[in-house]
């Protein structure tokens, strides 16, 4: 297994358990398998993080190839939802969880929506995000600045030398480089960046967008003004000179540490990873290796899984893989469609939860317990259950999650009162039965279970 | 326009008039309908057992009895009794204390920064037409604005005309805050929270609830985008989010009767009980879980067993094809009819105004669903008798640039239009519209109304309740008369 080098930023030093391996599978993958969690504690925490910043070989999916309703395979390129589903699969399948969960970083980051390309282009995005996951940023602009979906969601295919367009110009600056209200640029800037952005171009053939390239005779070679600099910059230059801005490094690793942690990085924390990430040439997997291996990671406050993780790691618990492309509806409903984030500033990771997403996510617990219901009108169920055996069966259908006291005397309580409430004998299996559905189902609605 | 390939930009600077991006639109616009026709109703057809939602078929003068005697006589809670009793309690306090007459302010977001020079052009001005040589409303077209001669109204926007002329439109044509950010996300946060400060976390009607209403009643800030709408952020008491009434029903395999009730109640207590968590993160989800029980109470009237609505509109709403907006104000007109104690309401247009390639045909149809939805929602207030507690704000988070881009769309811009509809609005316009001849150092509008102000005369004259307690620096703004 790959080692970690000595690094100049703090470590978590406490017992690495069972606890702590939990949260690093729902934080930098999808939530553990059953007993996942037990054997990567048991390697230590670096080794633990180094397994998932640096996998070896490439990426395997694991378990059943996944279906739509009725067993038709997935067809992400045609029909609405099978590319939400298609990705899911990866996340629910794929042996290397952290490069799956960075690609889902990117794509809230980078944030596109398939409403202004398809899905050919945004899986294409998808991949080369996927390649570079835990790479070099810089390069990572590069090819998203001339990437054909995102040529097409931020106009820069409509950008030309003739008709400057800002709508790139500013997000790269304001959602992807360098953030807003910091002073880092000017709207002179933005009208700078749109000029040297020029030059992108595709055609519109009826079969959809193609041939992008880039097209000197659009692209506007005169001299800009972008932050101070003078020169006769392009699309290349308007990424270095981002990367490069004295402000950059902060905002970057601000962001990222945000998608991790649950409390703002501490200044001296902040420095010292832009250190990091600036001397390494603004790779990422260093920082990343970093922040999973600080203490505020497994000290500091829950953070609430996002929808298609919550999904995605009640399959993987259950040891079952996406077997019914329902997963985009309700991941919709539930505020996380994947290839179509709300808007350029993509999804926000402070709040997942209000009263319409709470109840898709129940109903995503219904979809991940489906077949496994047991049958109401069955006569092969214990007549003489206890509560305590209740909960304690439906815990194991969930192979035993850590669940607070708080929530087991909930459970309890609820099985509790279910017992009392039968009257009639014919009650006496059937209510255990309707009991047994609903103990599996509360397991993970419960807030701990929803965060991580 | 369904099938035009589109021309590229051509080198001569004159880019093509066809449809800019068909494919793409066509394709949203079925991704859209997809969506929603494939709603969570499919999940009833595969257990034909699942239980029917609690409270159903109860008709508007059961559920008016119960609001007026307390929910929990109408919803029953059947022999497991009811968990979620104190939040219940709070939706029935509320709608006694609260009252039949008492104001419900209905706040509607038009999301990318709308083109008002579109919505309210100067039609036959020369200068007009040498900024918008491809977009410019022609002139005669549409109806004459009848309080300023310069201007007509957009064809797409005959509704706001009509409503205008009967004086149930107040026009701020020139709105907006100094140093405009043209940034969608940061002049959208400065409308939403009413102060022109990035760190403020709660929506400008989150905090006048806050102040103003309870910790019991979560349909007193009803979001109906299907998640929550940050201007009804709060930072203590509690706020909803749903879709439309008729949608919000919850469902489990294999779970039925009494025992899903009381499954429902159970993920309710859980989440009340940690509501209050000092860690973030269980908190959000316990308050929304506490808060499902409360809303799913009071909704379940509101759809029956199959899941369709059981509630009927007086007046036809206009079909979209881009989501559900004309249905989801048709479910609010029902639920105010019917004296759900809601106090602010928000909702954002399914479409997005934010034009920069090839507007006109998204502009136009986003335009004309909007305002014929909210003509439809007005007279289906009148109609239902209760049109003189609504009050309708519809904003969007800047104007755009006055000189269209080569793209045949516009980039973004500084000052904008907003309007208040009901009958109780002064129906006059406010403040003035800015011109084209004068614009800022970006080429934009000046705004001559800050949006702030008109914010406090709301809370001052339809809420009757003091600005400064809800916006930072109320004394500083303007106060418009927008009441009658």
């Amino acid at each position: 297994m790959a080692q970690l080098a000595g690094s100049p930023i703090a470590v978590f030093r406490g017992p690495f358990t069972e606890r702590h391996a939990t949260r690093l599978l729902w934080r930098a993958g999808f939530g553990p398998k059953p007993g996942q969690a037990r054997k990567l504690a048991a390697v230590g925490l670096d080794a633990a993080v180094a397994s998932l910043t640096r996998p070896s070989g490439p990426a395997r999916l694991i378990g059943k190839p996944p279906h739509g309703r009725n067993g038709a395979p997935l067809d992400p390129l045609n029909v609405w939802g099978d590319d939400h589903c298609w990705w899911l699969d990866r996340m629910v399948r794929s042996n290397h969880q952290l490069v799956e969960r960075m690609t889902l970083v990117w794509h809230s980051w980078f944030a596109t929506s398939i409403e202004a390309s398809d899905a050919a282009l945004m899986l294409r995005q998808n991949a080369m995000m996927r390649a570079e996951a835990l790479g070099n940023f810089h390069q990572l602009l590069l090819n998203v600045t001339s990437d054909p979906a995102m040529l097409l969601w931020l106009s820069g295919t409509s950008n030309t030398k003739y008709s400057p367009n800002e709508n790139y110009a500013r997000e790269v600056m304001e959602l992807f480089t360098l953030g807003a209200d910091r002073g880092a640029y000017s709207q002179h800037d933005v009208r700078a960046q749109a000029r040297a952005l020029t030059g992108f171009a595709n055609d519109w053939p009826n079969s959809g967008p193609t041939n992008f390239r880039f097209d000197p005779t659009l692209h506007d070679d005169g001299v800009k003004r972008i932050f101070g600099h003078r020169g006769r910059f392009d699309w290349r230059d308007t990424c270095r000179l981002c990367v490069e801005h004295p402000l950059h490094p902060s905002f970057f690793v601000r962001k990222l540490w945000s998608y991790f942690v649950g409390t703002p990085v501490p200044p001296g924390v902040g420095r010292a990873l832009e250190r990091v990430y600036t001397s390494g040439g603004h790779q990422v997997r260093p920082l990343v290796e970093a922040i999973l291996r600080h203490p505020l990671f497994y000290v500091g406050p829950r953070m609430v899984t996002p929808p298609v993780v919550y999904c995605a790691g009640m399959l993987r618990a259950l040891g079952r893989t996406v077997e019914t492309n329902d997963w985009a509806w309700i991941c919709q409903q539930a505020g996380q469609l994947l290839f179509a984030p709300p808007n350029v500033a993509g999804w926000d990771y402070r709040h997942w939860l209000d009263t319409s997403r709470w109840a898709a996510r129940f109903t995503a617990v219904n979809y991940a317990l489906q077949d496994a219901t047991i049958d109401t009108s069955s006569n092969a169920y214990p007549a003489n259950e206890t509560p305590a055996q209740a909960v304690h069966a439906a815990l194991r259908h969930w192979n035993h999650p850590p669940v607070s006291a708080r929530t087991h005397a909930s459970l309890m309580a609820f099985s509790h009162r279910v017992q009392r409430s039968i009257t009639a004998d014919w009650e006496q299996v059937s209510y255990r039965i309707l009991r047994q559905n609903a103990l599996r189902a509360l397991i993970p609605t419960s807030p701990e279970w929803q965060t991580c | 326009m369904g099938e035009h390939a589109r021309e590229d930009a051509r080198p001569t600077g004159i880019s093509s008039r066809e449809c800019g991006s068909c494919e793409g639109f066509t394709r949203s616009e079925a991704l859209r309908r997809a969506a929603a026709a494939r709603g969570p109703r499919t999940a009833r057809e595969w257990d034909p057992r699942m239980p029917h939602p609690a409270g159903a078929g109860i008709d508007r003068r059961g559920l008016l009895a119960g609001a007026a005697g307390g929910l929990l006589s109408v919803y029953g809670a059947g022999r497991l009794g009811l968990t979620n009793r104190l939040l219940a309690e709070g939706i029935a306090r509320a709608a006694t204390v609260q009252g039949p007459s008492s104001p419900i302010l209905v706040t509607v977001f038009l999301a990318g920064g709308i083109d008002s020079l579109s919505i309210l052009a100067p039609a036959s001005d020369p200068l007009y037409h040498k900024l918008r040589p491809t977009l410019a409303v022609a002139p005669g077209a549409g109806s004459a604005f009848t309080e300023d001669p310069r201007l007509r109204w957009h064809p797409a926007a005959g509704s706001f005309a009509a409503l205008h002329d009967a004086g149930k439109v107040t026009v701020f044509p020139g709105i907006g805050y100094a140093s405009p950010d043209m940034s969608h996300f940061t002049s959208r946060h400065y409308w939403e929270v009413g102060a022109t400060e990035t760190r403020i976390t709660t929506g400008w009607l989150g905090r006048y609830l806050d102040v103003a209403g309870s910790a019991g009643n979560p349909l007193q800030g009803l979001s109906m985008d299907g998640e929550m709408n940050p201007t009804l952020a709060t930072a203590s008491n509690p706020v909803a989010a749903i879709d439309r009434p008729d949608d919000f029903s919850l469902w489990l395999n294999g779970v039925w009767g009494d025992v899903f009730t009381e499954t429902l109640d159970s993920a309710a207590a859980l989440g009340a009980a940690q509501s209050r968590s000092h860690d973030a993160a269980i908190a959000q989800v316990a308050q929304a879980a506490s808060e499902v029980g409360t809303v799913r109470r009071a909704l379940a009237p509101f759809s029956d067993s199959n899941g369709n609505p059981t509630y009927h509109s007086p007046v036809s709403y206009p079909t979209s094809g881009t989501g559900d907006f004309p249905q989801r104000l048709a479910g609010l007109a029902a639920m105010i009819g019917t004296g759900l104690p809601l106090r602010c309401v928000a909702l954002t247009s399914d479409m997005q105004f934010d034009t920069h390639d090839h507007q006109q045909q998204t502009f136009d149809s986003g335009l004309q669903l909007i305002a014929d939805s909210l003509a439809a929602f007005q007279a289906d207030l009148e109609a239902r008798g209760v049109a003189d507690r609504v009050l309708v704000h519809l904003w969007s988070e800047f104007g755009r640039r006055a000189q269209e881009n080569g793209s045949a769309g516009t980039d973004h811009g500084a000052a904008g239009v907003s309007l208040l509809i009901g009958t109780r609005t002064n129906g006059t316009m406010v403040g003035e519209w800015p011109g084209i001849a004068n614009l800022d150092v970006n080429g934009n509008q000046v705004e001559n109304v800050d949006f702030r102000g008109v914010y406090c005369s709301l809370l001052e004259q339809w809420f009757g309740h003091d600005a400064s307690a809800v916006i930072p620096g109320a004394a500083r703004f303007q106060r418009y008369g927008l009441v009658k």
